[in-house]
Parts: structure tokens; sequence; C-alpha cells
């Protein structure tokens, strides 16, 4: 602790003392956490925008199968056929990239990296990252895995096309589709740079949350954000290098001539030399990783959402050991169900039944969490700001996209609706549009403290709305096309007389998909013309607990001039019986609010230690 | 030019909504009096609270009326024996889910607009209660015990070794259809080897395994109503995936691993288009794992016979083995089998009753 307390020392003079900084430093090579955060949210944002866009391009084909889509010549060139059509491989490659984008780049790189950068110092009170060097070399190998899956959107044979989950032998083999050559080359590459991005801050956000957290916070005062960035973060590092070795695998599978996955292959009329190898591993691989990273995604947003919604609801978040625990729990389990995306793959079917118990399981500490969010609204003063209403919406979404969780985790169900559009349905809501909506949970809260001025709280209304129905609207009816059988990464639904129902159903979630896409623009133009002309911050905007506020408007480098505050209790002391105000913050001392301490407080006040002066901005 | 107006058009517009945004946030600043301290409660807030229901009763009519009037198209006619067993095991699932999902997110929109925020109310402390929070991870962990096991005992069931009397048919997927093979007069299977795949030895039919002489490819799935039928499952160049909704069934064609599926087929074809009153109905199989360009039109067509006309059927297609149909393949076999071979292929017939029959059934 002495050797953390002189190193607080000397950032301290140091942030005292004047220093310029020159444009580079300050915002391209920067280690300072918060600018490497809105790094991260810009690029998510911008892949945001890329991944959604590819989606609408496939919707349309999905929606309206007979529409020419001459007119997106100009900017897909040779993928539209000569009759006007979609190239029916580029298909398969937009729900490659769709997937691939949204999953890594922006729940992952935008929602973590974004938020784990931003609040951990924040919240915890610490000047910095453990290793701001690290960190920022985490942005800038997220970066160069940005570029070159960019670049494979534009080579001639397309960028990858075997599915966001790269199953060999069709991910192998580029006599089996073109987007297996160039493309998913690329497509490796930049998953090995994402991985080493991934870990690089996995470090660095778990080591800070173990070393830098200031005078009396505990774990146990940890606001819910970081608890589920620290859990985040560990599942990440334990998962991400079993990702790497399924990669490499593959590389060598691809280029080398091993066969770690392929087997017994006959292909454009040549049978390979390869013996011996599964391509079963790769899939057992891969969910390692794969499962884990669902709730790499989720987590954070239920974190972030906890601490709105108590902030909002003006009430403590109800069952805080609960939450925890059931983070914990999640977070654990998330690493042994991983087979059950592979009921169907032929494996043993008593690993079947193993897999479906334990999925079945994390459901619990699924369902608790949503209770607790539920019973932390039960009678409380709701202020809807546009964070408080996505982070409802990100609640509901949790909820009907879980409860499908239920039908897909178990084997026997799984038979009929495994890979049908009940799928897409499933995680779309739950891990899809929950995450997106937590992210923009966050940014509309967190704006203030990132930015200094408000986003416009109107227009982040009709936001919400816009896409909490559109949403809706689009991935609610995919449930029944999916119980009706459909099977998903179809080009067409127009070869099977068994699926030639729906196709109303397909055009109103096309429709729906467009017009969610569009309302995406009233966010983006809140965001970037209030970061120069929105309305200026006051500290603490929403009257919240947690450390973060205790910063100056803009919190410059090293985020507290002066002492760091120290921390006398949890960050939930809202609307508590007897206080003055309806929140306590964090930096308050027991012994200052002797009016509304609880019987075991009063205690705890009688032996605190204050060291600095406490200045309240409240 | 048309394109020039589009573009103008889009940016006017765009210019008006931007201009008329700036001028009410001007508004807003100019009325807002000077000393008044910034508050996150806006004057629609109680508004929100009212959208939330207004979603939740909407939303909550709008499921259920789909659900209901849409039953039948949705919930394709059951044609297997576990198939109705998945489909109650479904339904179950379904009467819990919604259940669920219908009161959370009654309490959930209910909430917020019953304790949207009012000036003079103040929140509850309310940080936590352990028989509440017992409750509710009791009761979900028992009704997903009870989940759990009732599915169990299905899988196990469905999974398990298939019956000694089924019919054994082999499945191969390749990019983009589907080849069956069947084992012929000895009902039993010959060996496969992919290095003898070529254009016309499409599942690689080992020549050397005797077993293999007798059997027939056909173009169709065909199968027999009320008996088990064992596909045995493979995938020749990449990972496929026998797939069909009516019967339930689904198993990954994986290349270098078998897979088998097995199941007892209870609607025949023909009945099943007067059920559905389609006269052109025919199962099909699906293929669903992506599995290149051609994978939404890899189709196959199971037909469903009674027994006596599977039975017919079955006599006249073993006829059409496939040395039968290829006779140079006769090369293949090692010398000693050959003149067996000949007789299990029915090669030596030919010239006898001049009978040229396709390798494909009448059907």
């Amino acid at each position: 602790m002495s050797v953390t307390d002189i190193q607080l020392q000397e950032g301290l003079t140091h942030h005292n003392e004047h220093h310029d900084q020159n444009f580079i430093s300050k915002y391209i090579f920067s280690t300072d956490h918060k600018t490497i955060a809105k790094q991260f949210l810009i690029t998510g944002i911008f892949w945001a925008l890329i991944g959604g866009a590819l989606s609408l391009i496939f919707r349309l084909q999905l929606g309206f199968p007979e529409m020419n889509l001459e007119w997106l010549r100009p900017l897909l060139g040779q993928w539209i056929t000569e009759s006007g059509k979609l190239d029916a491989e580029f298909y398969l490659a937009l729900v490659t990239m769709h997937g691939t984008i949204m999953v890594f780049f922006v729940l992952t790189a935008g929602l973590s990296g974004t938020f784990s950068n931003f609040l951990i110092p924040l919240q915890i009170g610490a000047r910095d990252m453990a290793s701001g060097f690290m960190n920022m070399l985490s942005y800038w190998f997220f970066f160069a895995s940005s570029v070159v899956m960019f670049i494979s959107l534009f080579i001639e044979t397309g960028p990858a096309a075997g599915g966001w989950t790269v199953y060999p032998p069709l991910s192998a083999l580029p006599q089996a589709i073109q987007g297996s050559g160039l493309g998913m080359t690329l497509w490796l590459v930049s998953m090995a740079l994402f991985i080493a991005s991934t870990l690089l801050g996995g470090i660095n956000y778990i080591t800070t949350v173990i070393n830098m957290r200031t005078n009396g916070m505990s774990f146990s005062r940890l606001p819910l954000t970081i608890w589920a960035f620290f859990i985040t973060a560990i599942l990440g590092l334990l998962s991400f290098p079993v990702l790497l070795s399924a990669a490499l695998l593959l590389i060598f599978d691809r280029s080398f001539g091993t066969s770690f996955y392929l087997s017994e292959i006959f292909i454009a009329g040549e049978a390979l030399p390869n013996i011996g190898g599964s391509p079963i591993l790769y899939q057992h691989l891969f969910w390692f990783l794969g499962h884990p990273e669902v709730y790499i995604v989720l987590l954070p947003a239920l974190g972030i959402t906890s601490e709105i919604i108590a902030t909002n609801s003006r009430k403590p978040i109800f069952g805080y050991k609960a939450m925890i625990g059931s983070m914990l729990g999640i977070g654990f389990l998330s690493f042994i169900v991983w087979a059950h995306h592979m009921f169907v793959t032929g494996m043993n079917p008593f690993l079947g039944s193993v897999f479906t118990i334990l999925t079945l399981v994390i459901a619990v500490p699924s369902a608790i969490k949503a209770f607790n969010y539920i019973t932390t609204l039960w009678k409380g003063n709701i202020v809807f700001t546009p964070a408080m209403l996505f982070s409802i919406g990100l609640v509901s979404f949790f909820i009907s996209g879980g409860l499908t969780g239920i039908f897909l985790g178990n084997s026997v169900l799984d038979i009929n609706l495994h890979d049908t559009y009940f799928v897409v349905a499933h995680f779309h809501l739950v891990m899809g549009s929950a995450s997106f909506f937590g992210l923009l949970a966050g940014v509309y809260h967190w704006f203030p403290k990132m930015f200094g001025r408000m986003m416009d709280d109107r227009l982040g209304k009709i936001h919400f709305w816009l896409s909490f129905v559109g949403i809706y609207l689009v991935f609610f009816p995919l449930h029944y096309i999916g119980i009706a059988g459909f099977p998903r990464r179809y080009y067409s639904f127009t070869s099977f007389e068994t699926f030639n129902i729906y196709t109303d159903l397909n055009a109103l979630v096309s429709v729906a998909a467009i017009l969610t896409f569009a309302a995406q623009f009233i966010f983006l133009f809140n965001f970037f013309y209030s970061i120069f002309r929105g309305k200026l911050a006051p500290t603490n905007p929403w009257k919240s607990n947690t450390l973060e506020w205790t910063t100056p408007r803009n919190p410059g480098h090293g985020n507290w001039p002066g002492t760091i505050p120290s921390v006398y209790r949890w960050p939930y002391d809202y609307s508590k019986p007897g206080a003055k105000d309806d929140f306590i913050p964090q930096t308050v001392p027991y012994s200052h609010t002797p009016e509304s301490n609880l019987e075991y407080e009063k205690e705890i006040a009688g032996n605190e230690n204050i060291t600095g002066v406490e200045k309240m901005d409240a | 030019m048309l394109t020039i107006i589009v573009v103008l058009a889009v940016v006017l517009i765009l210019a008006v909504l931007f201009t008329a945004y700036r001028v009410t946030a001007l508004v807003d600043v100019v009325k807002k009096k000077k000393n008044q301290a910034y508050s996150p409660v806006s004057k629609n807030n109680g508004l929100q609270g009212v959208y939330m229901v207004l979603f939740l009763i909407a939303g909550i009519a709008g499921f259920l009326y789909f659900s209901i009037s849409e039953a039948d198209v949705y919930n394709l006619p059951i044609a297997s024996e576990h198939g109705v067993i998945v489909e109650n095991l479904f339904s179950i699932t379904m009467w819990v889910t919604v259940f669920v999902f219908i009161a959370t997110q009654i309490f959930l929109f209910g909430f917020g607009w019953r304790y949207r925020y009012r000036k003079e109310s103040k929140a509850a402390y309310y940080p936590h209660n352990n028989t509440l929070e017992l409750i509710w991870t009791i009761i979900p962990a028992i009704v997903l015990a009870w989940l759990i096991i009732s599915g169990l005992k299905q899988w196990n069931n469905i999974t398990g070794p298939a019956p000694e009397d089924s019919e054994v048919v082999e499945v191969m997927g390749y990019q983009y259809a589907w080849a069956f093979r069947y084992p012929g007069k000895d009902k039993e299977l010959g060996d496969y080897d992919f290095r003898m795949i070529d254009a016309i030895n499409a599942v690689g039919i080992d020549m050397e395994d005797q077993n293999g002489h007798d059997d027939f490819m056909a173009t169709q799935l065909v199968i027999p109503k009320g008996k088990p039928v064992h596909l045995q499952i493979r995938g020749r160049d990449v990972i496929h995936s026998v797939y069909n909704p009516h019967f339930r069934i689904q198993m990954n064609a994986v290349p270098g691993m078998p897979t088998r599926f097995w199941f007892i087929p209870t609607v025949s074809t023909a009945e099943m288009r007067e059920q559905t009153g389609n006269s052109e109905f025919n199962y099909e199989l699906v293929c669903n794992k992506i599995c290149g360009k051609g994978h939404y039109s890899m189709k196959g067509i199971i037909t469903v016979l009674e027994q006596d006309e599977y039975d017919t059927w079955y006599r006249e297609s073993q006829q059409n083995t496939f040395l039968k149909q290829n006779p140079n393949y006769l090369s293949k076999v090692p010398e000693h089998l050959k003149e067996a071979a000949k007789i299990v292929a029915g090669i030596e017939n030919i010239t006898e009753k001049q009978k040229v029959t396709t390798a494909l059934s009448s059907f």
C-alpha cells in the first residue's frame, strides 16, 4: 500500500505541473484511460454502422426476394449479379461479417473497451489504469485488427463467408467457398490481433481493479459495474486464448497441410490427403470461447444497467450480494455449457445430457438477476432518463431472449430448433439487443463525464422508443419463422415448399430493421452534436453516488485534482430513511450522517478513520 | 439529374431538421430561469410510464393474437413417433415460459408506470430480502429441474441405439445435394472409402467389400411408414445437416465422422397430402448447416410409403444395383469375388431378360 501511496503522490505532483501534450500524444497515441475509452467508443460506433448496414442489405434480400438491387451496384459491384440480384455467396459473406463485426468489434471491444476503460479508474478511485502503455497497445491492436477486417470487405474473392463461427472444413477449403481464400486468411489475422488486444485490455482491467482501489474501496463496496467488468475480463482472459489456439490450428490446416480438423474429404473432383482430423474438435475449441463470449458481451451491459437502474429508481440495487453471486455463478457456469451449441453434431448423446443439465442450471442466476432488477424498480421514484429507458428495455430483452434459451438449452427441443430462425431470434434479443442497449444506456449515462456536456433528453427518448419497438418488431416474428423450421443462413426460401409461407412476416421484419437502423441516426446526431454544442453538464447530473461524479466536469489527466477521495460506504445509499437528500455519495463518512445510519453502521461510524477533509459536491 | 435532385432534397430536409432542432434548443435555453438548477427529471417523465403501459398492452395483445390465430401455420404437422414427444415437451416449456414472460413484463413495465417520479414521494430503502431471494432461486430451480428430467428421458430414447429391425439407409450430403444408398437384398451396407469417390461412384462404395455389391442408389429418400428408419449420415466435403421439421429430425453430416439418427415415420406422404389439402406436398430434406453458395437450395425429397408399397418399391429397386448400372466398376472388384459380385448385383440377368430400367425408381 505504501508503494501505491508514493506513486499517487508522484502522480499528484506531476498533475499539478503544467504539461503540454501535443495533438498526437493527447488524442492518438494517448495513454489516458478516458481518451482510450473514447477511441474504443468511436471505433465501436463506426463498426456498428457497418455491421448494421450489412444486415440491411441481406434483410432486403430476405424480405423482398424479388427486388431489383441494381441500385446497390455502385457499392457492391460484381456482387450484384447481371439480373440485379444479390450474389448468393456474397449473402453468406454479409451474414458472416455482420456476426463477426457485431459480436467482436461492437459488443466486445465497443462495449467492454469503452466502459471498462472509462469507468474502472473513475469508479474505483485510481489515477489511471495499471499500465497506460498496455492500454494504449490494446486499442491500437484493436485498430490494426479493424483495419485488416475492413480491408477484407473489399477484396476480389470477398470476405470470410463461412458464418461467424467459421466452422471447418468450409472455412479451411477455398474450393468450398470463395470467401475461404484470402478473405478467411485476413479474418484469422484480424482475429489474432483482436485477441491480443482483448488480452492486453483484460490483464489491465483485472490488475487495476485488484491493486488500485482507493482507500476504503473494498470489494464489497465496488459498484456492480466494476464487478461486471472485472468478471468479464477474467472470462476473456481464460477463454480468448482458446480461440487463438483454435484459429492457429485452422491456419495450420489451411496453409501447412496439417489435418487437425480435416478428414476424408472429397471436393472439387479430388480426394484430399487429410486423414484423422475432426471438424467437431474445432467446434469444441470455438465454443469453449464462444459461450463465455456471450457473457463477455452481456455482463458489462448488465453491470451498467444495475448502476443506472439503482440511480434512477433512487433506490439501492436490490440484492447487491445476490447480484455479485449470480454474476460469479454465470461466469463459472459459462465455461461448462459450451457443447449446447453442438447437440446435433453427432457428439456422444451422454454429453448432450450433461450439457443440458448445466445449461439449464445457468438459467437460475440469470433469473435472479432479472427478478432483482424488477424489484429494484418496485417502490422506486423512477426518473426516466434516456439511460434509464434503455436499461429497462435491456431487462425486457434479457427476459424475452433468456426464456427462449430454456427451449434451446434442452437437447430434445434443440433437435428441431437448432440452426433455425428461433436461434437467431433468441440470441439477437438476449445478447445482441440487450448488450446493444447496455452500450447505449452507458453512453447516455456517462456522456456528461466523457465530454462534459449533456445529450439531448428528448432526442434520446425518441431514439429509445423507435429502437425498442423496432427491435421487438424485428426479432419477435423470427420466433414464429423459426418454429416453422426456417433454417438460418439461407439466401432465399423459394427452393423449399415447406418454407413458402411467411413472406409477409419476413417483409415486415425487413421494414422494421430499416426503420430501426434509421432511428440510430437520431442517436448519431445527438451524440456528435452534443459533444460540441450540448448544454454544459453539472458535475453530478444524475445525483449519483459513485466516485466518477466527484471529479471535475472535465476530469484531467489523473482524474482528481488534489488527493483521491476515500470511500466510506457502498455505492447504493439512495433514499436512505432520515437522510437529507435522496442520495449519499460513497465519499461521505458514516460519522457525517448520524441521522440516517443503520444500527450496524453506527458502530462503523465510531471507528472511522477520516484522513482528508471531505468536500461534498452535492 | 434525378440523383442530384434527390441528394439535394435529402440535404435540404436534413438542414431544415437541424435548424428546427437548433432553434428549439436555443428557445429552451432562453426560457429556462437563470438560477434553476439542472434536474434529470424532464417534463415528459410521467409520459414515459404511460408509453410503457401502452407498449405492454399492445405488445401482449399482438403476441397472443398472432400466436393463437397462426398456430396452425407455424406449428408444422408432426409425422414421426418421437415428434409427438418433442412437441409435448415443447408445449409444456411454452406454457411455462409464456406465463413467466407475460408476468415479468407486466411487473417490469407496470412498476415503471406505477412508480414514476413524483416530487412528493420518496423511494423505499429496500436493499435486500433473503426470503424473497431464496424463493425466486428455488422456484426456477425446481421448474428447470422438472423440464430437464422430462427432457433427458426422451433424449436418451431418441438418441439411443436403433431397434434391430430398422430400415438402414445411408444419407450423404455433398455440395449441394444428397445421395441415398440402400443396402440391397442382403440388408447390409457395404464399406465406403472417400478415395473411391468419382463422378459416378458418388458415395465411394468400396468394391472390395462384398456387402456393397448389391447396394443400390436412389434419388429420393424413400422410407416405410410405421417402421424404425435408421439414417447413417456422413458428409463428403464440408459439414451439412440432415434436417426435416415434420419429422423433428436433425443430425449433422460430418466429413470423417459418420453420424446417425433413427426415427419412426407415422404419416405417409399420401396421408400428409390429404391432411394438408396440398396434393403437391412432399417431405423435404433440408440442409441446415451452412455449406456454401448453394446451401439454400440443397434439397432432397423424402417419400414415406405404406409398408406394402415400400416392400414393392424396394423389391423393384434392388434389381438396379450400383454395379449393374455401372458394370465397368466390376474391374475394381477383387478377382476372387467377381463371380459372386456378378450374381448379387444381378449382372448375369441382364442379357437373359433384356430388362433395362433406370436406377431411379418410379417415384
